[in-house]
């Protein structure tokens, strides 16, 4: 009985891994058969003989590069400045006394309901003022500071002794020193956990680089890839090519990093 | 000065800045007639009241894209959360090793690129070669044109949606599954209730508070529908995958009616925030778990 339990448990396990992973794995796959092979039928599973011809298209013909660096410099710029502006804050509403602190932060929390696209179509018109549509500028200035960045800090920033703070301050260290040299090494796991959302989050948004980015050479990757599609979509061994270049950056990421990851989710939501 | 104020501005300005004063002046936006004219110049701008509310609720595209993204959220949403909770249980398993290994294959999906997968995705469904209908022929089914049929694009970009979510909920029933104290399997047990009776006794109870968070984050998230329908189906065929957001970007971003775009933006807030206050009531169930037998 306990046996068939097991087995049963372990069947339905297999399956569920293995429909989860399909669509990957044959993704990567396709993305190296001989061009007209993913379309075959009846469908092939594996490459008749690997092929990079479709990698090279990418890379050459296509300007997939530019797109790979401009998502990989975003995304690493946006990462570094909102650790930098969120930690400062969620430090501050942690371990600083002033008026009106629980107010303001009890408001920030309400406020993560509202749909991040209500607020789109005048960001758009005010960044135009700004000259920010189509540069760097448009992606990463909405991008500096996060509520929810705030308050994954501000909860981990919470259990730093009051002593060791004040400790430091009565040894002569400035606010400054203090964040930097006590509070952030504090609060390294958050960071890291912070880090790897933001930097997967920014890699993966699609609707605000598709808004504020028009011309092709500033596309990131997913609006360089929904873009190819509309001329490339024939060419499914290329379009596979095209969607592991995107994916396999933030998997590998993900998979090294998942212990952070995992617990940042947690941390987020039942702790929270 | 308090050191305090330092610390917050950068952050707080920049959320203050390009969120909630674009927030705030999305109200206003709304209550204009704002168009490809007006970005031309200010001058052509005029105030028009509730007009863009109005002709929403006489707009039959806007009714087309509610009913759909409806239809996403409530078949879509109960059955990611369904199979959430059924991984979770499963990998949470007492009698499974190697849980990590499944762990992380089921979140795979999760961190991986929209845009990328629903492009996988659309070959998946492609009527002729795609692999969902080879598979479906040996059982006699099809060939099914999942994304060209306005009765099966949806229930195809669910499905899809289904296998890119579940592992993120899945994370949170696993927390909330090692959560229940034990001793409360013990009692249940020395009680004589069977495994199925613990389950709905016991964990379903215990998982309340669980439920309510998932739900909430589960719906706003399905509310913003957009990414799918851009990518496998532009809103086709005959407007059967048009979702909300979808019709907001066009609007607002395609044919620069962006006071109209604005009003659309708050009408699906207004759902999303009625539909969480709603959901959020239901806590106070999830805080007496002790229905067990």
């Amino acid at each position: 009985m306990k046996r068939l339990h097991a087995m049963t448990v372990y069947v339905t396990l297999g399956i569920g891994a293995v429909l989860t992973l399909l669509p990957l794995l044959w993704m990567v796959s396709a993305s190296f058969m001989p061009a007209g092979e993913a379309t075959a039928f009846p469908p092939r599973l594996l490459p008749s003989a690997l092929t990079l011809e479709h990698y090279r298209a990418l890379f050459t013909r296509l300007n997939l590069a530019r797109s790979a660096a401009n998502s990989a410099l975003l995304a690493a710029v946006i990462t570094a400045i909102s650790l930098l502006f969120n930690s400062m804050a969620g430090y501050a509403f942690a371990k600083f006394r002033f008026r009106g602190r629980d107010r303001l932060f009890r408001l920030l929390l309400a406020a993560l309901v509202i749909p991040g696209q209500v607020a789109m179509l005048p960001l758009f018109l005010l960044l135009k003022e700004m000259g920010c549509v189509n540069t760097y500028w448009g992606v990463i200035i909405p991008g500096m500071a996060s509520i929810f960045g705030i308050f994954l800090i501000r909860q981990y920033a919470l259990s730093i002794p009051d002593s060791l703070l004040d400790a430091a301050r009565i040894d002569g260290a400035g606010e400054l020193r203090i964040y930097w040299s006590l509070v952030l090494p504090a609060c390294k796991p958050i960071l890291v956990t912070l880090a790897i959302f933001t930097f997967l989050g920014t890699w993966n948004d699609f609707l605000w680089p598709l808004i504020v980015l028009t011309n092709s050479d500033m596309y990131t990757l997913p609006v360089a890839l929904a873009n190819l599609l509309g001329e490339h979509v024939q060419d499914t061994e290329l379009m596979m090519a095209g969607a592991v270049l995107t994916v396999l950056p933030v998997a590998v990421l993900f998979v090294a990093l998942q212990r952070y990851y995992i617990e940042g989710i947690l941390s987020g939501s039942i702790k929270g | 000065m308090n050191p305090a104020y330092w610390f917050l501005a950068p952050a707080l300005s920049v959320i203050a800045v390009f969120f909630f004063v674009p927030v705030a002046a999305s109200v206003l936006l709304s209550l204009t007639d704002f168009d490809i004219y007006a970005i031309a110049s200010r001058a052509n701008l005029r105030f028009v009241g509730t007009e863009n509310y109005v002709r929403i609720a006489a707009d039959p595209l806007f009714w087309v894209a509610l009913k759909n993204t409806a239809y996403f959220v409530a078949v879509g949403g109960p059955l990611s959360i369904a199979v959430s909770l059924g991984a979770a249980l499963l990998v949470n398993a007492k009698v499974v090793r190697l849980r990590g290994v499944f762990h992380t294959i089921f979140f795979l999906p999760v961190v991986t690129t929209l845009v990328a997968v629903a492009v996988v995705w659309r070959y998946v469904y492609q009527p002729r070669f795609g692999w969902l209908n080879y598979v479906l022929s040996f059982a006699g089914i099809g060939p099914i044109d999942w994304l060209g049929d306005p009765a099966w694009a949806m229930p195809a970009i669910i499905v899809m949606a289904v296998w890119k979510n579940f592992g993120f909920n899945m994370v949170i029933f696993i927390a909330g599954l090692q959560s229940i104290p034990d001793r409360l399997y013990e009692a249940a047990s020395i009680d004589g209730a069977r495994a199925r009776q613990q389950f709905l006794h016991v964990t379903l109870p215990m998982l309340a508070p669980t439920f309510v968070f998932v739900t909430v984050m589960t719906m706003i998230g399905y509310f913003q529908l957009f990414a799918e329908p851009y990518v496998m189906t532009q809103g086709g065929p005959a407007h059967s995958t048009l979702s909300i957001v979808l019709l907001m970007y066009q609007e607002g971003f395609r044919w620069w009616n962006m006071g109209y775009a604005a009003a659309i933006a708050f009408v699906l807030f207004a759902i999303i925030l009625v539909l969480t206050v709603l959901t959020m009531r239901f806590r106070p169930v999830g805080e007496t778990p002790e229905g067990a037998p």
